[in-house]
């Protein structure tokens, strides 16, 4: 479904990921790791198509297409969703219209007829019930005010709503008290399909205690330092990143 | 960062869709002012002695007043001899007698326009007023509302129909002295309209005019009085739009409000002039003088206004609160881009005691725009327990536009409670990006980003307005469910 060759993005000319390769099939969840800086976030939003990085070589294909071409909203209308670390807080705009925004946005471009605000209104009260977030949360501005761990639900009601093909979720577990870890969990456990990927962002085994991942990955300094499966998640828990990145420093100081 | 700032003004840089022109005969008069002048326009409009004699003791009081220059606005200086001070639509008899009798290319630009001038305005519930450059050339549902006493005219049959009570209240609210441009319009104010809302009526259809300006170098003077008597209530809506222009066109209304006792006014106004081109061309100057009295204990006034057209707005809707416990409140959204200035902002006087105001101002600069709130809270010595809350809000898109506030307090009395709050923000790349990830398109997000910051405002206009608000900020209107 999505596959990553050779990634290499910059800010203002400072190269942060300096080649990435990844490659995650349908039905897959990946976990990637790393420590703080090491250029998780921006893999992510280099994805959904922020266009304050600059792409400096590589390719991304997706389902087959060439994903960097595409706009951020023709990637999001093509499944993709990103669940951000730190959710935008937009004043005076109802958390309810932004979602019912979004979904008809999606209907529209597949073709879809828009939704009517009682059809709305019954699916979002559904998935709402089942992230155990309050109606008034919808009525609320969006992310205004909201707790963090507030925010993080909304992120993934959007999510539950959207139905994405490809879901990257940035440390949506980050500032989740232990029962919204679950239903945080439990929210990205029922999105689990042989249709769709998932793309943890995460410093936690405890998510991935709930949410076992295929495969294991960690970044540092821009690149892909490990992979492996769940049990790197939990050796990484025990002993850190810098054996990684000693390892990491003694191979890159191997090459010719 | 900087190509992110030219997208966003890429996105509210369309072109001004109201710009089209209409060929009409105009009866015009000779550029130029003098006394001449202003007795002619007196004269044709047959107005009884005292009328001229007030615009005469105005124009002589104008040749002794400069310009003010305290305001942050830029402009060349205003000849004001290059300008016509009278100037009608002509039309086949010596006034319409009805909508047939209008000129056919008038109502065209009307239905461009879309004011509502047939049937469906009934069934909207909105009488119309419509005032085509300088003389008013349909007043609908005139009889419904005389069945309420209520009386609702250009200007001009007011002063012919009614004249005993434009005597006692023109000018009892902005008098002619007040300052530069109203003085100028009490001089030579061509019309507009009159409204008067008999004791304990409310009136039942929101009352409406559209003004327009379309005759070469015909400056606009317009002067609008609306009376509110005891007990009584009236909702005012006040919407402008002008064709593409070249030149710089001046204009300066007088808009004065009096609520009696227990009576309450609502005006919004909806302006969208012509702004200028990109590189501030043409457009319209607007310097108007807006004021409403709340003579009577109880009585409330607020003003709604929506503003981005003209090249220059200069504008501060202003109540005095005389009577014990009554409400004066502004809520403003001004928008300038490319080299449009807006200074605009409120004055609210607070002189009877238990007298609350509120003032919620959102300013939106984009392009090149400056915006300005300027506001005087004064609470005077005998105002006991009077209250304030002033909200300023400035939202900048781009990194070449300027938003700037200026509030006066001046506080007498020692029970006043004044609160102001402001603040600043940049419509965020990460806002942008963070609608656009949900699959909306950057359009659609700036339109929702805008909207969710002037919602406060847009609230409080009636529905046909608010769409029309929405319009013209280039959006589509938040929370059809929100
Ligand atoms: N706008 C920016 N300007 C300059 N540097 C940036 C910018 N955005 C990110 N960086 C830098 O890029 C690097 C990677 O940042 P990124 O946010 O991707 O890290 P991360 O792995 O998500 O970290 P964390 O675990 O703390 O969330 C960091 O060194 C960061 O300072
Ligand atoms: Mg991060």
């Amino acid at each position: 479904m999505l596959e990553i060759i050779n990634l290499h993005a910059s800010i203002d000319d400072q190269p942060i990921l300096r080649g990435i390769d990844l490659a995650v099939n349908a039905g897959e969840v990946h976990a990637v790791m790393g420590p703080n800086g090491s250029g998780k976030s921006t893999l992510a939003q280099v994805l959904a198509g922020r266009d304050s990085y600059t792409v400096t070589a590589g390719e991304v294909r997706y389902c087959g297409r060439n994903l960097l071409e595409l706009s951020p909203e023709e990637r999001a209308r093509e499944g993709i969703f990103l669940a951000f670390q730190y959710p935008v807080e937009i004043p005076g705009v109802a958390n309810i219209y932004l979602l019912k925004a979004a979904i008809n946005a999606r209907r529209k471009h597949r073709g879809e007829a828009e939704l009517d605000a009682m059809d709305f209104l019954a699916l979002v009260k559904d998935k709402l019930k089942f992230m155990g977030m309050d109606e008034a949360l919808l009525y609320r501005h969006v992310n205004q005010g909201f707790s963090g761990g507030e925010k993080k639900r909304n992120e993934i009601l959007q999510m539950a709503l959207l139905e994405p093909r490809l879901a990257i979720l940035d440390e949506t577990d980050s500032g989740l008290d232990i029962d919204a870890l679950k239903v945080v969990a439990a929210g990205v456990e029922a999105m689990r399909s042989p249709a769709r990927a998932i793309i943890l962002v995460t410093h936690y085994q405890r998510l991935l205690d709930y949410v076992v991942p295929d495969r294991v990955h960690v970044l540092s300094q821009g690149r892909i330092v490990r992979s492996g499966g769940p049990e790197l998640a939990l050796e990484l828990e025990r002993r850190g990143y810098g054996w990684i990145d000693a390892g990491e420093a003694e191979r890159v100081g191997a090459a010719p | 960062m900087a190509s992110e700032a030219l997208r966003l003004e890429e996105l509210i840089d369309r072109g001004y869709q109201q710009g089209f022109y209409t060929a009409l005969e105009t009866d015009t008069v000779a550029r130029g002012l003098d006394e001449d002048v202003v007795r002619l326009i007196s004269a044709k409009k047959n107005e009884p002695e005292f009328m001229r004699e007030w615009r005469l003791k105005a124009y002589r009081h104008w040749l002794t007043l400069a310009e003010p220059r305290w305001s942050s606005i830029v402009h060349p200086p205003i000849d004001y001899q290059a300008i016509s001070y009278y100037s009608a639509p002509k039309s086949r008899k010596d006034g319409p007698q009805s909508l047939a009798d209008v000129d056919p290319a008038l109502l065209r630009t009307y239905e461009k326009l879309g004011v509502p001038l047939a049937e469906r305005e009934l069934l909207a519930g909105v009488a119309v007023d419509a005032v085509f450059d300088s003389v008013s050339v349909a007043t609908t549902f005139k009889d419904k509302l005389a069945e309420l006493g209520i009386i609702f005219c250009s200007f001009s049959e007011a002063v012919q129909e009614h004249p005993a009570l434009v005597r006692q209240y023109l000018g009892s609210v902005v008098p002619y002295t007040d300052n530069y441009f109203a003085t100028l319009n009490s001089a030579v104010f061509s019309d507009g309209s009159f409204c008067y809302i008999p004791p304990g009526v409310r009136c039942p259809m929101e009352l409406s005019t559209y003004f327009r300006i379309n005759a070469i170098n015909t400056g606009q003077f317009e002067r609008t009085l609306i009376i509110a008597d005891k007990g009584a209530y009236v909702s005012y809506l006040e919407g402008c739009t002008a064709p593409m222009r070249d030149e710089n066109q001046l204009h300066a209304a007088v808009v004065e409000l009096i609520a009696l006792e227990d009576a309450q006014i609502k005006y919004a106004t909806v302006q969208n002039w012509y702004p200028g081109d990109k590189e501030g061309r043409g457009g319209i100057y607007n310097f108007v003088t807006k004021r409403g009295d709340c003579r009577g204990a109880n009585s409330r006034i607020s003003w709604t206004q929506v503003e981005t057209g003209s090249a220059i707005t200069w504008k501060y809707p202003s109540v005095i609160l005389q009577g014990d416990n009554s409400v004066g409140e502004f809520r403003s959204v001004a928008l300038t881009n490319n080299y449009q200035q807006a200074d605009t902002g409120t004055k609210m006087i607070h002189l009877g005691r238990n007298t609350k105001s509120t003032i919620i101002s959102k300013g939106i600069a984009a392009g090149h725009g400056r915006n300005a709130y300027r506001g005087l809270v004064k609470v005077a010595k005998n105002a006991a327990n009077a209250r304030n809350y002033t909200q300023c809000d400035s939202l900048l898109m781009g990194d070449r536009c300027a938003a700037h506030t200026f509030p006066y307090i001046e506080v007498k009395n020692a029970t006043a409670r004044v609160e102001h709050e402001a603040s600043t923000s940049r419509i965020g790349e990460d806002q942008l990006f963070y609608c656009q990830s949900r699959g909306i398109g950057p359009e659609d997000a700036v339109s929702m980003i805008v909207n969710g910051f002037c919602k406060e405002v847009f609230k409080e206009l009636p529905m046909e307005f608010a769409v029309e608000a929405q319009k013209l900020l280039g959006v589509s209107l938040e929370g059809s469910i929100g």
